[in-house]
């Protein structure tokens, strides 16, 4: 089923598969992280440290200047910023608009964020922004695709990306591939690490009816790079049985620490953001979920990660 | 946006982001044929998932974007006139913050609305201020800038408007109503039917919004349209016979407006002439 989209020796001597043990010395090593608002700018910069990192949406820095750039400048002077773009279409047929990843490029020249990701769905078709995340058919013509944009995208930031795995309501009758065969194949062509978001996986495992248990037993965690945490809603699909909204306006749900506590004992501490973006609490609640996280890494920091790994595998 | 009979089948080989596009935005259109659930499950909710984020995200942008307008028509009317545009209007660009440049032209053309004849100008000016907060980051022009101009000099000088700077004339109170909406606090009574002018700047990192009065307004556009200074004054008397011009100048480089200036010369002027 695999098919070589491109010479993997060239790709790979551009863009080197991402390895967590290869991440550079200086970099936070398996910490916590949180969204970064502007209205707990104040709160942040008051006690720094109270958090490992920040990761902000790309497209909110887009503009030429004003408040957002300063306030993301004087962030970055306090602490490690991760770039999470939200608009690239790297799942759409179309392709990526040019401007847009000179944009991005652009902050990633800026800002010198120590991670640099984006999603693997679409959001703008014929000019058209929707402004959401939305899902792709897993073919060998959109694995294809997908694999093209990514070169893209790195050729233009100049390293290696890491993939969001999504969180879907629906399935497409026309896919082929497992998501994770299809993500498997795409870090392996295109060299990308891979973010892995354990509450997309709660809301599709949920909303499909698969055990996320397996699902993660199946995720290439090697080059899992960072973890995204966040909450979700529930409501019904048309059966009356639970459906998953991946809506990040409220704490992690139970079951998804217990997933992550999974992860985490399987492979290690690895870089985690909580997600919160819609009906943002004060610092000190958003802070707490971070040091929920961070006292999860912090149980499994003494092991060594790379005697660790795959270990989910086994 | 496309224009697919509603009763036109679809092709079962349409590309997914075809699929997807041509029903988005529409929710009297069939789910796209090729989705499902797991296991046979029916997909109308699961699809309208997508559909629900797709409205809700960005009718709540330009709720964000216009708030004195969402004010004024309260929530729900707000809401609903919202979609109407999104329908009409979908976003060409993937930052938000640059939606809804055509919203005012669009609430001027909204017949239910027709009888809040300032609505148009208050979103107008609620955008500027947008586009104002995410201009680039220029250091205004300095008292110092002018003053070292050669005097023989002054009279023929033009200006570089500030990236941020906007000026806007409406034939209703429009600073008065933005103000009252968005900063209050809320007079007992506006009178909308008053003519006025505002001026949008950002010198540092806070937009300004000033009202400006008949005379301000016709220097301050006579110079961003490039014409020199002592044009501008020229026009501003036209508009307004007790215009201060001291007073001008002190506003125009108190608000940021502009960012720079060059000293004319007599051919320019001469250009200028009428």
């Amino acid at each position: 089923m695999a098919r070589e989209a491109k010479p993997l020796s060239a790709i790979q001597s551009r863009f080197p598969a991402f390895h967590p043990a290869d991440a550079p010395t200086g970099a936070p090593a398996g910490r916590a992280g949180a969204s970064f608002k502007p209205q707990h700018f104040d709160a942040i910069a008051e006690n720094p440290a109270s958090v490992g990192f920040v990761e902000v949406h790309a497209e909110n820095y887009m503009g030429a200047g004003g408040p957002p750039h300063a306030a993301l400048t004087a962030i970055r002077n306090m602490l490690p910023v991760s770039l999470h773009g939200v608009c690239m279409s790297i799942g759409g047929l179309d392709p990526l608009d040019p401007e847009h990843l000179q944009r991005f490029a652009g902050l990633v020249e800026r800002y010198e964020p120590f991670k640099v990701s984006e999603h693997l769905a679409w959001s703008t078709h014929d000019d058209v922004f929707f402004n959401d995340l939305l899902p792709l058919p897993y073919t060998d013509e959109t694995l294809a695709r997908v694999c093209e944009h990514i070169d893209q995208v790195q050729e233009a930031i100049g390293r290696p990306m890491f993939l969001e795995n999504p969180s879907t309501y629906v399935l497409f009758s026309e896919s082929e591939w497992r998501e994770t065969d299809f993500l498997r194949e795409i870090v392996k062509r295109t060299g990308c690490g891979l973010l892995l978001d354990i509450n997309n996986v709660f809301v599709s495992a949920t909303n499909h009816g698969f055990s996320a248990t397996e699902y993660l037993a199946d995720f290439p965690l090697a080059h899992v790079g960072e973890i995204h945490l966040a909450g979700h809603d529930e409501q019904e699909d048309d059966e009356g049985a639970p459906l998953l909204i991946d809506s990040h306006d409220r704490p992690v749900a139970d079951p998804v620490w217990s997933l992550y506590e999974t992860v985490i004992a399987a492979c290690g501490p690895v870089d985690t953001l909580i997600e919160w973006d819609a009906d943002i609490p004060d610092w000190p609640i958003l802070q707490s979920e971070a040091a929920a996280a961070e006292r999860i890494l912090d149980r499994h920091r003494t092991l060594k990660p790379e005697v660790k790994r795959h270990a989910l595998h086994s | 946006m496309r224009s697919t009979p509603e009763t036109t089948r679809q092709d079962p080989a349409q590309p997914y982001d075809d699929a997807f596009g041509a029903v988005l935005l529409n929710p009297d259109r069939a789910t796209p044929q090729g989705v499902s659930g797991p296991h046979g499950k029916a997909v109308i909710k699961r699809f309208n998932v997508y559909r629900n984020n797709v409205t809700h995200s960005l009718v709540t942008a330009l709720s964000e974007i216009f708030p004195a307008v969402a004010m004024i028509l309260g929530e729900e009317n707000f809401r609903m006139i919202a979609r109407e545009f999104l329908r009409v209007h979908p976003p060409r660009s993937r930052l938000v913050f640059e939606y809804g440049h055509g919203f005012g032209d669009f609430l001027a053309g909204f017949e239910p609305i027709r009888h809040l004849r300032y609505l148009p100008d208050v979103a107008r000016l609620e955008r500027a201020w947008l586009d104002a907060f995410h201009a680039a980051d220029r250091t205004p022009l300095a008292p110092a800038d002018l003053a070292a101009l050669p005097p023989e000099a002054l009279a023929t000088a033009r200006f570089t408007p500030h990236p941020a700077m906007h000026l806007m004339r409406s034939d209703y109170a429009v600073h008065t109503i933005f103000t009252a909406h968005r900063t209050g606090p809320m007079p007992d009574r506006i009178d909308a039917g008053i003519a006025e002018a505002a001026l949008v700047t950002r010198p540092a990192l806070d937009v300004q919004v000033r009202e400006l009065d008949r005379g301000q307004f016709a220097f301050l556009k006579a110079l961003a349209n490039g014409a020199a200074l002592q044009q501008a004054a020229g026009a501003a008397l036209e508009a307004d016979p007790g215009f201060d011009l001291s007073a001008a100048i002190a506003l125009m480089l108190e608000s940021g407006a502009f960012e720079t200036c060059q000293a004319g010369n007599d051919s320019q002027n001469k250009d200028e002439s009428p």
